[in-house]
């Protein structure tokens, strides 16, 4: 026990729990808000939204920011998840009283199931790179959608009407859902596992050599992620009816990609950040926004992922960007200083969570990369918001 | 007999947009995503002009030209500075062109479906059955541009000059094969397909929305995979293929409505079975 | 016969026809250094590639330790004991040093803990994971590293990157150890550092050690024996002093 005390303080560092600490903070001030009667009805509901965007945002991006696999499908097991947990829900509910129980009950059924899907899928991906594994899960999507659509008891294209949960009690366990998921990601994350899966990312060959079992890790984060993804799609469930499966198409399964994208690839802050700042943006634009004009929100989406993706990537761009990186500064103002201490116990084992892109799905590096190692070039404003 | 007339001719335009896809990645080794939109691109133009002029034939010509050189623009604008990163920037990027393609055409044309009237030839009677003058067109001028692509690719210079940069971009730049221009002209051709695609896909169903070339994009991207990504007449095969089978899973009532899943679950089994499709050819990965 | 580390019979791939490598007969003896040399596009990382589970042999077939490992994944033939370098450095860029060698350390014994016991933070998680950590400091030590990891891989001078590559491998525990060119890019003093690293590991983690390397002088003064490959074949093989001053093989090097 005293030697289990021991390890634990040789590595715990706050820094590893600030994330899902200020998710519970956050929930705290939400609950005294909403018993202290400040909060309406849309303002939960849009929490509940927040909630399951963020369990999205967060799974894809273990499979796309940690793993390096391009999954155009998150949609398609959040669609099974919300389709077949509201459906357990409903039968649990006749024998079973208390509503927490059936809906933790409905989330473990709904992730389980999508997981179950999550590990047929993650057996192309074994076998498939980058673009033809994208057209794979993105056929994947699709073909969920369409066998729901086609099914009679699940309301086929009227869409499975479901009992919603009261706004109020719903977006409490979704956010504590979020803490939770958050926690065990996180705890992957920072483990030998997300070492692995790291790994196989950063350099799929070498990762093999050095005996790493990428078959298994790569169908171990599909997995992962379409359980969490299930859970999210479950939370969907209960907070709308009827579920329509139009819902889960492929835009949708883009949105959480933007998510992703816009918080950093491998940033698990980045894509709550993010995930929270768009189904905000999303809830009052489509306020305001009526008809066509919704169309706007689409075009500035497009424009902020055209312009990101090409401003982190472009290697024209390169030495414009180290000039006015956050790192840079960061490096020049080191230099002035001495030396450098380092913390131990906690620097061993951080996590680099920003990768640059050009590595991903990139293992063969040239050879020269070697010779003229690339300073990791990080972008300034995903350091902003991590900060 | 004539679900097999439709087949064929949905198939042609399955392979005019897949032949897009294809060279593309044969070319410049990126899964244009915007290359559906493209077709919508196409609609639209043909519709304004139509509306403007009332002359079919100059529409056409329109049309064309606005795909070739929106494909273009995008090309320059999107992809030329992607040059070289990661796959999956560029492939992020052509999702995000999509996007942005499809938002504009809603804020101009609205989200509503607007309907066009193209001349209609008439239907010519073989045997027993009616088929549509327009699906013979289809196919025959399917045909013929299949054949001339065909043609282009093996005997011109700049055919060649693809070949080589799609089989390995840097030798062909020691070569003084001008690899920007030839991916710029690949594009060109693929959007300039995407044109005739949409005409035919118009004379076919005569509606536009903003959304309509996502779903058949996606499609003939499954095709060009099911032929094998990069090979032209794996294109066409995978594009007939695929527009035989989608005809004839409608044509039985108790399927219809899954002929998506059947399509798709198509691609993801020959994928398994045959990463590289029917006509791919092997890439060996090097350590 | 029970002292051969590396023992491989007639091994050979051929590509859509072409016999890249043909019939090659190694004997490595345990806790030998091993020297496999020849012209440039002779076969040898190709060799490696095979012996490592990259690339299948088409014909022939090796065995490690009396073990034959033919056919067997590039995972299970790590886990059987061999562990390689390559010829163009493939370390984890965007990894720390310390993470490098942690990732390969993952398969040992004594560092098991499920994906669970990492998500829920078990005391076992907890107790593996701070002795993998003093495990790779150890290791890290070895080769000079310890200062310099919590630097980026990407960040480490070329030298330094190779001398990681083979410290990474190194703690996958392997029997064997296949080094694609070690001394490639490196400055003579750096050159005469890996000498003595690479006969130090031998002696201290009682290893074999099977080398590419195109440094003559690298080879001579540290192979006990060398293969001498020429378009995929077997030119010359023996103690090295003989096989290298064999005529063929002199000829093979200069041309004419």
């Amino acid at each position: 026990m005293s030697r289990y005390i021991a390890n634990v303080k040789k590595q715990f560092k706050f820094k590893h729990i600030t994330t899902w600490l200020l998710v519970a903070i956050a929930l705290v001030i939400l609950i005294i808000l909403s018993n202290a009667g400040a909060l309406d009805r849309s303002t939960t509901g849009l929490l509940s939204k927040i909630a399951y965007s963020i369990i999205l945002a967060t799974s894809l991006n273990l499979v796309v920011g940690f793993l390096g696999e391009l999954s155009l499908g998150h949609a398609g097991f959040a669609c099974l998840g919300a389709y077949i947990g509201t459906f357990a829900a409903s039968y649990l509910r006749e024998s079973i009283d208390s509503k927490l129980v059936v809906i933790i009950l409905a989330m473990l059924i709904g992730g389980l199931v999508a997981a179950v899907f999550g590990l047929i899928i993650g057996l192309p991906a074994l076998r498939l790179k980058g673009d033809y594994l994208a057209i794979v899960t993105l056929a994947f999507g699709e073909i969920v959608r369409n066998i729901f659509k086609n099914l009679p008891m699940f309301g086929g294209a009227m869409g499975y009407a479901s009992k919603t949960y009261n706004q109020k009690e719903l977006f409490i366990i979704a956010f504590v859902a979020v803490i939770i998921v958050l926690i065990l990601m996180q705890n992957l994350i920072r483990s030998k596992h997300g070492r692995a899966i790291t790994a196989i990312r950063d350099n799929e060959i070498a990762a093999r050599a050095m005996g790493i079992n990428v078959t298994f890790y790569k169908l171990f984060v599909f997995v992962i992620a379409a359980f969490f993804a299930g859970i999210a799609g479950v939370l969907y469930g209960h907070f709308t009816t009827p579920i329509l499966y139009t819902k889960f198409d492929y835009n949708f399964s883009i949105e959480i990609l933007v998510m992703v994208v816009l918080g950093g690839m491998g940033s698990i802050n980045g894509s709550i950040i993010s995930a929270t700042l768009i189904t905000i943006i999303n809830f009052e634009l489509q306020a305001k926004l009526s008809g066509d004009l919704a169309a706007v929100r689409t075009l500035v989406y497009a424009i902020i992922l055209i312009l990101i993706v090409v401003f982190n990537n472009a290697p024209a761009l390169k030495p414009i960007k180290e000039r006015f990186s956050l790192n840079h500064l960061k490096a020049k103002r080191n230099a002035k200083k001495a030396a450098v201490i380092h913390d131990d116990a906690a620097e061993w084992n951080r996590i680099e969570t920003k990768v640059k892109m050009d590595t991903v799905l990139t293992p063969d590096l040239p050879h020269n990369e070697a010779v003229t190692p690339d300073k990791p070039d990080k972008p300034a404003k995903e350091d902003k918001e991590n900060g | 007999m004539s679900t097999i007339m439709d087949g064929l001719s949905l198939g042609a335009i399955y392979a005019l947009i897949a032949l897009g896809y294809t060279m593309v990645y044969g070319i410049a080794k990126m899964l244009n995503f915007a290359h559906g939109d493209i077709i919508m691109v196409g609609a639209y133009a043909i519709l304004t002009s139509l509306q403007l002029t009332g002359n079919p034939y100059l529409a056409v010509v329109v049309s064309i030209v606005v795909c070739t050189a929106s494909g273009v623009i995008i090309e320059r604008l999107a992809y030329k500075p992607l040059r070289g990163a990661s796959p999956l920037a560029v492939l992020i990027t052509a999702i995000g062109v999509s996007f942005f393609l499809q938002a504009v055409a809603q804020l101009i044309y609205g989200s509503k479906s607007q309907s066009i009237s193209l001349p209609d030839f008439g239907k010519v009677a073989i045997g027993d059955v009616k088929i549509n003058v327009s699906t013979i067109l289809t196919l025959v001028i399917g045909g013929v541009i299949m054949t001339a692509l065909t043609l282009f690719v093996k005997k011109t210079r700049t055919g060649r000059a693809m070949q080589a940069v799609s089989e390995d971009k840097g030798a062909a730049l020691l070569m003084g094969v001008n690899v920007n221009r030839i991916i710029m002209v690949t594009f060109a051709i693929g959007s300039m397909l995407a044109a005739f695609a949409s005409l035919f896909y118009l004379m076919q169903i005569p509606s536009i929305t903003p959304t309509l070339g996502s779903m058949p994009g996606i499609k003939a991207f499954t095709a060009a995979v099911i032929g094998g990504i990069g090979s032209i007449p794996g294109a066409m095969l995978g594009g007939v293929l695929l527009g035989l089978i989608e005809k004839i899973c409608l044509s039985i009532p108790k399927i219809a409505p899954y002929t998506t899943s059947i399509e798709f679950s198509l691609l993801i089994v020959i994928l398994l079975v045959k990463p590289i499709g029917l006509l791919g050819k092997k890439i060996r990965e090097k350590v | 016969m029970a002292d051969l580390m590396l023992e491989t019979k007639n091994l050979g791939i051929s590509f859509g026809g072409l016999k890249a490598v043909q019939d090659v007969n190694l004997k490595v003896q345990k806790n030998e250094l091993y020297g496999l040399v020849g012209p440039n596009g002779a076969g040898k990382t190709t060799v490696f590639n095979m012996l490592t589970g990259v690339y299948q042999p088409t014909t022939g077939t090796f065995y490690l330790d009396g073990e034959e490992l033919k056919g067997k994944s590039q995972e299970k033939i790590n886990h059987k004991g061999i562990a390689r370098t390559f010829q163009n450095i493939r370390l984890f860029n965007n990894m720390s040093v310390i993470r490098n060698v942690l990732v390969a350390l993952h398969n040992q014994p004594e560092f098991k803990y499920n994906p669970f016991d990492a998500m829920l933070h078990t005391p076992r998680y907890y107790d593996v994971e701070v002795r993998m950590r003093d495990k790779a400091k150890e290791i890290l030590d070895v080769f000079g590293l310890v200062d310099e990891r919590n630097n980026l891989a990407c960040n480490l001078s070329y030298g330094t990157q190779r001398r990681l590559e083979i410290a990474r491998a190194l703690a996958t525990n392997p029997k064997l150890l296949l080094l694609d060119e070690p001394a490639a890019g490196m400055n003579p003093n750096e050159t005469a550092e890996l000498m003595s690293i690479v006969k130090g590991i031998r002696d201290r983690f009682d290893l074999t050690v099977l080398l590419i390397e195109h440094d003559m002088k690298f080879v001579s003064g540290l192979c006990d024996e060398v293969t001498v490959l020429n378009f995929g074949t077997t030119l010359a093989q023996g103690t090295t002093a003989e096989a290298l001053n064999n005529p063929e093989v002199i000829r093979a090097y200069i041309g004419g």
